[in-house]
């Protein structure tokens, strides 16, 4: 039986349908949040897109500091930004 | 547990799978680590489709014999030709007897006001995002910096739907243009063909141009762009600003690889200065596929023995020493560049340090212990760069902070694999900790 095409996972609890290959950085700006909050509290979001800046980081399935860039989407994937 | 390998071969972008593919094919056992989801390293990102090149080497390690870590991270090399690794929460050590560093490079990020707000991007970043899944179509996209990598940038959003509001490019076109007379002879033929294949798009080039703040609420708004004596804003959903490419050297600044002027240096074999420890691709000149590809097949022969094989391919090789010193000058910064930065702009994105607090200091190494600058979790990676730039701190004197483990990682990571449990984000050594031995 072939995959699904699309993914569903919770990005702070908010219910969200992606296309398989999606990376959760990138779910993360689709849901249009910040993906974290800076030591002096400004919001930020993903920068390098390649796993170096640690920007993205995010916790995913309950494992924090995770470079979300670097992870793809799976079904029912539960994922929280601080 | 360690497994082992004749030759182990750290990232799988172009200069590494030709390396590992190559070595294999001469019967040798081959390893080939790398940090991302998916082979093909930021080139060649989620597109076995994109060229036939990638196709092509894609296909040649599937079919290869070449065991596959992807997915997984270096981070220290605990003992003698030991490599230990991260992935998924648990670490393993490589064992080899040669290895090949193929670490790529990286975008250089420099600061200006507002660069750290949301939806202000790399140009690589913001295309690995849409690569990654994020539509792009009807967004206003404003593409910066300089560098190849913006035209390729800008192309691809645009073909992907996006609207190229502007292409700024610091370098001056009077430096461009040799540039690109020096790759084909015909410069205005393709600087108009650049030209007309994105004013289809309706964006517009500018040379010699450059963003100097950014503004927003939540997020990225408006950014606002100056050439010459001009200075105006656009409204723009996403800033896409790299200035070129920065290699990865953290790994074999930590072998102990010599590194000159910013790069590893190697022989005509690839072989760095470490017998045994070869380099490949980026990390020793900014030169783009078609060199990576090359000196990877160069080092995976080399490492395999074949020298006969590897001092044929060393002389096509040589004849591109032209191309990347061509790239090299058209990418130099325009000191210009330098007086954005006001004193209260962030350089170090981990730890929240201002401008005004890193410059303070007379090197590096004073800043990072007054201000935590490169001390987060990105270890440097990004304001190391732009700190080079800024205030003239040389690239070898940042390298020359690195210490292991060279990403963060768990703390089970430091101690023994083999006795080590993992429950939740909690570690529970079955057979107690072994605490790391200082050097």
């Amino acid at each position: 039986m072939p995959e699904p095409a699309s993914l569903h996972l919770l990005v702070n609890d908010v219910p969200i349908t992606v296309s398989r290959g999606t990376t959760v950085a990138s779910a993360i700006l689709i849901a249009g949040i910040p993906t974290r909050q800076s030591v002096s509290g400004e919001a930020r979001g993903p920068l390098c897109g390649m796993g170096i800046c640690f920007e993205c980081r995010a916790t995913i399935d309950g494992v924090r500091h995770q470079r979300s860039c670097q992870v793809l989407c799976a079904e029912e994937m539960e994922v929280r930004t601080s | 547990m360690t497994e082992h390998f004749d030759i182990l071969v750290v990232g799988a972008g172009p200069a590494g799978i030709a390396a590992a593919v190559t070595a294999a094919a001469t019967g040798e056992r081959v390893g080939l680590v790398d940090d991302n989801p998916a082979a093909g390293g930021q080139i060649w990102r989620s597109g076995a489709a994109q060229s036939t090149a990638a196709r092509t080497w894609l296909e040649r390690l599937a079919a290869s014999p070449v065991a596959r870590f992807q997915g997984w991270r270096v981070v220290d090399s605990p003992s003698r030709c030991v490599l230990r690794a991260e992935g998924n929460r648990v670490c393993r050590d490589l064992g080899y007897e040669q290895l090949v560093l193929a670490t790529g490079a990286r975008e250089r990020f420099l600061p200006f006001p507002g660069w750290t707000l949301p939806n202000v991007m790399g140009a690589g970043g913001l295309d690995a995002m849409v690569r990654g899944g994020l539509p792009i179509a009807g967004k206003r996209v404003v593409v910066a910096g300089t560098g190849p990598l913006l035209l390729a940038v800008a192309a691809h959003l645009a073909h992907r739907g996006a609207r190229i509001v502007a292409i700024c490019e610091q370098a001056s076109l009077g430096r461009f243009l040799p540039f690109f007379a020096s790759l084909l002879g015909e410069p205005v033929k393709v600087m108009q063909g650049i030209e007309y294949a994105l004013s289809t798009f309706g964006s517009k080039i500018y040379t010699g141009c450059w963003p100097v703040a950014v503004s927003g609420q939540e997020k990225l708004e408006t950014v606002t762009l100056r050439r010459g004596g001009r200075q105006w804003e656009e409204r723009c959903d996403y800033l896409a600003c790299g200035f070129h490419l920065v290699p990865n050297l953290e790994l074999p600044a930590l072998m102990g690889c010599r590194i000159d002027n910013g790069f590893v240096v190697v022989d005509d074999r690839q072989q760095s200065s470490i017998a045994g420890i070869f380099c490949a691709g980026e990390p020793t000149g900014i030169g783009g596929v078609e060199i990576a590809l090359l000196e990877g097949e160069i080092a995976g022969l080399a490492a395999a023995g074949k020298l006969d094989a590897a001092n044929k391919l060393a002389l096509r090789r040589r004849r591109r020493f032209g191309f990347v010193r061509a790239l090299t000058a058209v990418t130099e910064l325009d000191p210009r560049l330098k007086q954005f930065v006001t004193d209260s702009t962030l350089v170090c994105r981990c730890e929240d340090v201002s401008f005004a607090r890193i410059r303070e200091h007379a090197s590096w190494r004073e800043a990072k212990l007054h201000t935590r600058c490169g001390m987060g979790p990105c270890q440097g990676r990004v304001c190391g760069a732009a700190a080079e730039f800024l205030l003239g701190w040389d690239a070898g004197s940042i390298l020359s902070s690195v210490r292991p483990p060279i990403y963060p990682v768990l703390v089970s990571s430091l101690g023994d694999p083999d006795k080590l449990v993992y429950e939740g984000n909690s570690l529970a050594p079955a057979g107690g900790l072994t605490p790391k031995e200082t050097e």
